[in-house]
């Protein structure tokens, strides 16, 4: 693979060196180099990257650690939200597109008549933690999806928490989730209440920001919600944790846990989208299997989750091959 | 003004008594308390921002660029290129337009044409449209569409694009409050001035504008400060959230309120530090811009 | 050209008219027909948009419906905007009601109590207040003044996200406008006028109330509708403070939602665009545009017989 990309530049140098001088002194040097770096070192041009602010983190922090290597390169990162993303994306504006879910029938078809082929690279998981006020005493601090079901259903009319049975506090109910327009909400109905984008409204107060959502929570007894894993760990101190039983036990929300997909179902994948034609630039190539190779890192410091191996080649073979996406099924 | 004084001849002739005086001294306690009221919001929003951001204060603060990795480094150098460019090119297109416009619909514009008064009630309009709608005019028309002279090929937003996007988001507010410094220059000194040979526009040029130029002043004063907070026209438009080079003109821009708001909806702490900090830093560029028009304010300022 | 017309204009017998003369007047219209071009550009990109929505869902559904829930899927999907004009009204009648009296209060101490030096120093310091962001304002809503002072101080039942924190944050906002535009205006009134009233015995409140405010008037006016109109499309403040529930209701100690704020949210979320729900933002956002337009006809209409009275 080196030697694919260290050949590629060569012949480009070579070529390039007939017409115009930009190569010519960097020939030998390429000539001789055979580390990455010294590839990545010649690599230019820009990266325009925008679309979900969950996504976006990732990218800031990808872009910064590649910026390293490849000082050359300009990286933009904006936080447009998904929707705005893949509506530039489809446009031919951005190179890359985040997303915190996958491309939907509509922007795919909008990409198509455009001729803009979208790749799908997955490049990390954030999970969703279920998070309550400090007073609420639940049994073994664990809420089973049934009864997440049972309260957050759209036609419930639980008012106490007690009506989930044996053990569970008596206390008023009181719910702070994103609000509709959220990807993370879209997430969880379908997950956990298995509707598609109907949740309970009455006593449930919503909010575009994680921040306030806990902000809510922490200032509201007896109150319950869902949030970014981030956040959740970030407010370890204010609020409880839940674990979430799926099925098959009580699982903490955990980078270990949310990664090999034991805190199922609320862990979701992050994407990001260049297209056919950019996934071939070397300079995009190169940063996006950055992101693959550095996930740990590049993960950490955005506060997710890396993947695990097998989704990690996953994401390299489609980056690779630069595989097109699959049409989306119509709604 | 002639009908004002007559009406002060027949409302208020009363001399002062104790039971006046005393209505004074409530009505200026009472004067006092909204001032009070409004010097003590600010102080308090103030202080708590302080607190929050003064630590990172600092030259480093001002000369780096933003970084995910490490929060502790992390610097608005870009942003702050880039509010600066934006806020100049704004004052540089609201200025004459606000102005000029201001000075058509009062001294030029007959008020019982149609579409005079169609203008007048489009710029008050135009006032109360969110900025996020103007976002969206922004990058249907000045980013993307026919008037896709200042982006560079397709789409791309420019500083230029988002400077525009905001003096088109101000320019209500410059135009309003011109047109009223306008109207208050007394009827005697056109007057005066026509009768001595000067044309119409001599007459604005000489006498009308430089009378009418403190509340010029404060148009452009509130017309920036609101500009320089704007973030959702910036983000519609294209502008970057994170970005480590510098701006240029006709390429990627980000801005002091982008960086405050991505900041603030982080979950760790350092961040909300670090938005505390560039607002300071937001608010003494507003200053120092204002303390221009300021300036120019005290200076010109006179009783008729 | 005659424009005796309007109140305190000039009366020219005869004028001649330059070629320059001319072209300056035509300059000075074009800067002014740039609003027209906006105002066209603005409703050209909204209907355009929300032409699609209009063909799924019924007009009287969405005007009269009582239940706002765009996003929402299957069943509790609703388009009814009833509850998000009513919320814009009723939140920026609060904070109106906070800025006015508060606005022009510090306007008028200003402009007719303070000394110089004092109103130099102090103006500015107000009109910082414009300038700071809208985020800090909502911030600060939300963090301080609903639980220290709305909860702790006052002692009010609100829930965290409330629509009486988001108006009176509101209103201050909106008041360094209101004071600054209004004090440019009673300063801008002639001392004779003052000094006609002391002479004869008025006492200095009287002299404001009944002598500078009503000669300062038009820019008064202009004060306000600056104001008012700034509040009517503020988006950040209502959204952090009071949350994002449309809510029906004359109660504002729960969450509320205006359409400004709610163009704002979905503008940048993750909806897919192209979709019926994206096109909300367009609708609305019209929705709002003829709302103001009709408001601001009346208010014009409204202010020019008053003032005619006054001049």
């Amino acid at each position: 693979m080196k030697l694919h990309r260290h050949t590629a530049v060569l012949v480009a140098c070579s070529a390039l060196a007939f017409g115009v001088t930009a190569c010519g002194g960097d020939d030998d040097e390429t000539a001789r180099g055979t580390t990455e770096s010294a590839d990545t070192q010649n690599l230019s041009g820009s990266i325009r990257i925008d679309g979900s602010s969950t996504v976006q983190p990732v990218a800031e922090a990808a872009s910064e650690l590649f910026q390293e290597t490849a000082p050359n390169v300009q990286i933009t990162v904006g936080g447009a939200g998904t929707g705005d993303g893949f509506e530039r994306f489809c446009r031919g504006e951005i190179v890359i597109a985040d997303a915190s879910r996958a491309i939907e029938a509509d922007e795919y078809e909008k990409c198509k008549a455009k001729d803009i082929d979208p790749v799908e690279v997955q490049v990390g998981i954030d999970g969703l933690s279920v998070v309550a006020n400090n007073s609420l005493e639940f049994p073994d601090n664990c809420i089973s999806t049934e009864n997440l079901k049972k309260l957050l259903a759209p036609k419930s009319k639980v008012a106490n928490y007690k009506d989930l049975g044996e053990g569970f506090p008596d206390q008023a109910v009181a719910f702070f989730t994103p609000g509709t327009e959220s990807g993370t909400y879209d997430y969880f109905t379908e997950a956990v209440l298995e509707t598609d984008a109907e949740q309970r409204t009455n006593k449930v107060q919503t909010s575009a920001d994680d921040n306030q959502i806990v902000t809510g929570i922490t200032g509201t007894e007896g109150a319950l919600g869902y949030v970014g894993f981030a956040f959740a760990e970030e407010n370890k101190d204010k609020l409880k944790i839940l674990s979430v039983d799926g099925g098959d036990g009580c699982i903490e929300p955990k980078i270990e846990t949310i990664a090999d997909g034991t805190y199922a179902p609320l862990s979701r994948p992050l994407f990001m989208y260049p297209t056919t034609k950019t996934a071939a630039q070397p300079e995009v190539k190169a940063f996006i299997n950055f992101i693959l190779e550095n996930n740990q890192k590049v993960n950490e410091s955005a506060g997710y989750v890396p993947l695990t191996d097998e989704l990690k080649a996953t994401a390299t073979q489609n980056l690779e091959s630069a595989t097109p996406v699959e049409a989306p099924a119509a709604e | 003004m002639a009908v004002a004084e007559t009406d002060i001849a027949r409302k208020v002739v009363q001399r002062a008594s104790s039971g006046e005086r005393s209505r004074d001294l409530l009505f200026r306690s009472s004067l006092m308390l909204c001032l009070f009221i409004a010097v003590i919001f600010l102080g308090v929003l103030l202080v708590d921002v302080a607190a929050d951001g003064v630590g990172f204060l600092s030259l480093e603060f001002l000369t780096s660029f933003p970084s995910r990795i490490d929060p502790q480094s992390s610097g608005i150098q870009s942003a702050l290129l880039g509010t600066l460019y934006l806020m100049g090119l704004c004052a540089l297109f609201i200025v004459p337009i606000g102005v000029a416009s201001a000075v058509y619909l009062e001294e030029y514009a007959d008020n019982e044409r149609w579409y005079n008064r169609l203008i007048e009630v489009n710029i008050q309009n135009l006032a109360s449209v969110p900025s996020v709608v103007y976002g969206i005019l922004g990058l249907a028309f000045i980013v993307r569409g026919p008037i896709d002279i200042f982006g560079l090929g397709v789409g791309q937003p420019t500083l230029l694009a988002g400077a525009l996007t905001l003096g088109l988001l101000v320019l209500p507010v410059v135009i309003i409050v011109s047109r009223e410094a306008i109207r208050a220059v007394p009827p005697s000194i056109r007057e005066g001035s026509l009768a001595l040979g000067a044309t119409q526009w001599q007459t604005i040029w000489k006498q009308v504008l430089p009378g009418a130029l403190p509340g010029v002043a404060t148009g452009v004063i509130l017309a920036l400060s609101r500009a320089i907070g704007e973030t959702a026209p910036l983000i519609l438009v294209g502008a970057a959230a994170f970005q480590r080079f510098n701006p240029t003109l006709d390429g990627q821009f980000s801005a002091l309120p982008i960086q405050i708001f991505n900041n603030v909806g982080e979950p760790a702490g350092v961040f909300r530090d670090l938005a505390a900090a560039t607002i300071i830093v937001l608010l003494v560029i507003l200053l120092l811009m204002n303390s221009a028009a300021i300036m120019l304010r005290n200076r010109y300022e006179q009783k008729w | 050209m005659p424009s005796g017309q309007r109140p305190g204009g000039i009366t020219r017998v005869r004028t001649r008219r330059s070629v320059g003369e001319q072209a300056i007047k035509g300059l000075l219209a074009a800067a002014a027909v740039l609003s027209v071009l906006t105002t066209t550009g603005i409703v050209v990109t909204l209907v355009v948009e929300s032409v699609p929505f209009f063909e799924i869902v019924a007009i009287g559904d969405f005007f009269f419906g009582t239940d706002w829930a765009p996003l929402a899927g299957g069943e509790q999907q609703s388009f009814g905007v009833v509850p998000l004009i009513w919320s814009t009204l009723y939140l920026t009648g609060v904070g109106l009601l906070v800025a006015i009296p508060v606005g022009l209060g510090v306007g008028v101490y200003l402009a007719e109590y303070a000394s110089p030096r004092v109103r130099r120093t102090l103006k500015p310091i107000v009109e910082t207040l414009a300038g700071i962001p809208t985020i800090v304002f909502g911030y600060f809503a939300l963090t301080f003044f609903t639980p220290e002072i709305l909860k702790g101080f006052l002692g009010l039942e609100v829930s965290v996200f409330n629509g009486l924190s988001a108006g009176i944050i509101l209103g201050i906002l909106v008041l360094p406008t209101i004071a600054s535009v209004s004090e440019d205006a009673m300063s801008a009134v002639p001392q004779s006028l003052r000094e006609g009233a002391f002479g004869l015995g008025a006492a200095k409140w009287q002299v404001v109330v009944r002598v500078v405010f009503p000669a300062a008037l038009s820019g008064i006016v202009a004060a306000l509708v600056l104001g008012a109109s700034r509040a009517i499309g503020e988006t950040v403040v209502i959204l952090v403070a009071a949350g994002n529930n449309p809510n029906l209701t004359f109660d504002l100690t729960t969450a509320h939602q205006t359409m400004a704020a709610f163009i704002a949210n979905t503008a940048r979320s993750d909806v897919a665009a192209g979709s019926i729900a994206f096109a909300t933002i367009f609708v609305v956002g019209l929705t709002l545009f003829v709302l103001t337009f009709a408001v601001n006809i009346v208010a014009i209409r409204f202010v020019r017989r008053y003032r005619q009275v006054y001049d």
